[in-house]
């Protein structure tokens, strides 16, 4: 670096170091998880209970996504530089929203009838989780499956460095870029559909108040059908983007549960604007938290005090942890959330 | 026979009646009141002319044809309007996409029933782009009426229109409703304020567990010294 100050470059150095492990990952994971939430909330909202099944529909329909993968790659049709996934994910989509569809008829219907409890519900929606579970490890298996094709990166850490003569690399793959742009794309569609649509503002009325819904002559099957629609697009979205940028195994979608539910409570359970906030400041305490920031420090501190350990306040192993701990923070300080959720 | 009467009325919730043998009517452009004491089954006969309670005994007539079967929602298609005394607005929802919920079972333009709506109150329209959760209660009453005027009712039923507003805003409130009867729209209101209400009322209810125990015009009724000692304070 023959034009910057030692101190200058040092400097960059760690900003790109944080750049690459924690802003651009943190990014699309953000995104990834608000997807998620925005699903997770939307059906508190309108159907008011927490779907435990949400992970699992998230799970199949990636499932879903993935055999579709393969059967536009097994015929040669590819997306060039992105990935086949992008074009298999309406039809992904519409099975995912079929059996949506198929189990609120079969499942949540009846309970619907017996206006039963949120309690009843959440029970209920763990039994749908089960059954997806099972269905998911009948078709595809419980192992790893890795979707992505297409180019890996946008930008390259080598090229970087040559870009900028830094030390340090910072990589861009295609699946984070492709996570964001579709992650923005989908919020603006759900938020202009709420907030411009008659269909969306039937929505969101019979979510603020479902008796005067019910007397303005707002059909509520017609209203949680739609409600449906919207969780299966947007799980299997969100749950596409996840498997693209890391990979497609069933029990970790499982595990997302958590961070999930943490990022929905954490804006405020009901209202998707916080569903997309929480989102974002749940990966990103997770990547602060377990991020090893020896080598920033070493940058930024003289040589002389370099640090010997990683500086990790946490193992990556706790990362759940942190959802965890965040949510019972929440729940003990503001339980209503950032944004005071309850309804759409 | 009245435009919508209630007619021997028996019903409650669960195990217990609340109205006994109760009767009650309205006609086009007439103001009636349903005003007792508190329990004495005011709100129950309402909900019950509306459909949201199921009749033991009697019937519910509009324009001679028996709705007693009707859900709220049919009601609502059939012109009849109802503003609920709590939980009556969307919160979340701005002034004019409450009252574009309101008009949601109509197809057609709406915008000259929502220009009617602000005409009647001014306040609305100033304040259409802010959620109807943060007006003042008299305001958020004004979104109530003009959200169920919306579907452009034949007869408009209010529960406690009144309930918890200054004097001043009831004072303001009665003189909307009855430039809404003088349009010819049938207005059947319960209220607490019995004075002030039964001043405007065309027709007055007075019902005492459950049962008639007065009915006669407004004036009639506060002319009667049995009513006055009773109910009205002397």
């Amino acid at each position: 670096m023959p034009f910057l100050g030692d101190d200058m470059a040092d400097a960059l150095n760690a900003l790109v170091i944080l750049a690459n492990f924690v802003l651009v990952p943190g990014l699309a994971y953000g995104s990834q998880l608000a997807l998620g939430a925005l699903g997770v909330t939307l059906v508190y909202a309108v159907l008011r209970f927490s779907n435990f099944a949400h992970g699992e529909t998230m799970a199949i329909g990636t499932m879903f996504v993935i055999l579709a993968t393969w059967g536009l790659q097994s015929v040669g049709i590819s997306f060039g530089p992105l990935p086949t996934a992008l074009i298999a994910l309406p039809l992904g989509i519409f099975v995912a929203v079929m059996l949506c569809l198929v189990t609120d008829r079969l499942v949540y219907r009846y309970y619907r009838r017996q206006k039963a409890s949120g309690v009843t519900y959440l029970i209920v929606s763990v039994g749908v989780m089960f059954v997806y579970n099972g269905l998911i490890r009948f078709v595809i298996g419980p192992r790893d499956q890795i979707f992505a094709d297409g180019q890996r990166f946008i930008l390259k850490a080598r090229e970087f460095k040559s870009m900028t003569g830094l030390n340090e690399g910072l990589a861009i793959k295609t699946t984070q870029v492709v996570t964001v742009v579709t992650a923005i794309l989908t919020v603006g569609a759900v938020f202009w559909f709420l907030n411009r649509t008659r269909t969306g503002k039937s929505m969101r009325a019979f979510s603020d108040n479902e008796d005067l819904a019910l007397l303005s002559g707002i059909n509520p099957d017609r209203v949680v059908m739609i409600a449906w629609m919207m969780t299966g697009a947007l799980a299997t979205i969100a749950g596409t983007l996840y498997g693209l940028d890391k990979s497609f195994k069933p029990f970790v979608y499982l595990q997302l549960l958590l961070p999930i539910f943490a990022a929905a409570i954490v804006g405020g359970v009901g209202n998707p604007l916080g569903a997309i906030a929480g989102g974002f400041v749940i990966a990103f305490s997770e990547l602060f938290v377990t991020f090893a920031y020896k080598r920033v420090v070493t940058y930024l501190l003289p040589d002389s005090m370099a640090p010997e350990t990683l500086v990790q306040f946490l193992s990556t192993d706790y990362k759940f942890a942190v959802s965890f701990v965040i949510l019972v923070i929440v729940l003990l300080v503001k339980p209503t959330g950032i944004f005071s959720g309850k309804s759409l | 026979m009245s435009f919508l009467i209630g007619e021997n009325m028996v019903c409650g919730y669960g195990g217990a009646d609340i109205l006994h043998d109760c009767t009650i009517a309205v006609e086009p452009g007439e103001i009636a009141v349903v005003v007792g004491p508190n329990g004495a089954g005011k709100s129950t006969a309402m909900k019950a002319m509306f459909g949201m309670l199921t009749l033991r005994e009697g019937r519910v007539l509009l324009e001679n044809e028996d709705i007693s079967n009707l859900k709220p929602q049919q009601r609502v298609l059939k012109g009849m309007g109802f503003v609920p005394q709590t939980q009556n607005v969307f919160t979340s929802m701005t002034v004019e996409e409450n009252l574009e919920m309101g008009a949601f079972i109509r197809s057609d333009d709406i915008v000259q029933t929502m220009q009617q709506v602000y005409a009647l109150f001014p306040a609305l329209y100033e304040k259409r782009q802010q959620p109807a959760g943060e007006l003042s209660g008299g305001q958020r009453q004004q979104v109530a009426v003009g959200r169920a005027l919306m579907t452009r009712p034949q007869l408009l039923m209010l529960d406690e229109p009144t309930a918890g507003v200054s004097p001043i805003v009831m004072d303001e409130l009665f003189d909307r409703i009855i430039e809404i009867a003088q349009t010819g729209i049938a207005i059947l209101m319960v209220e607490q304020n019995a004075k002030q209400s039964l001043n405007i009322a065309d027709r007055g209810y007075v019902l005492v567990q459950g049962r008639n125990a007065h009915t006669d015009t407004g004036a009639a009724l506060l002319a009667n010294p049995e009513v006055r000692r009773a109910f009205l304070g002397g």
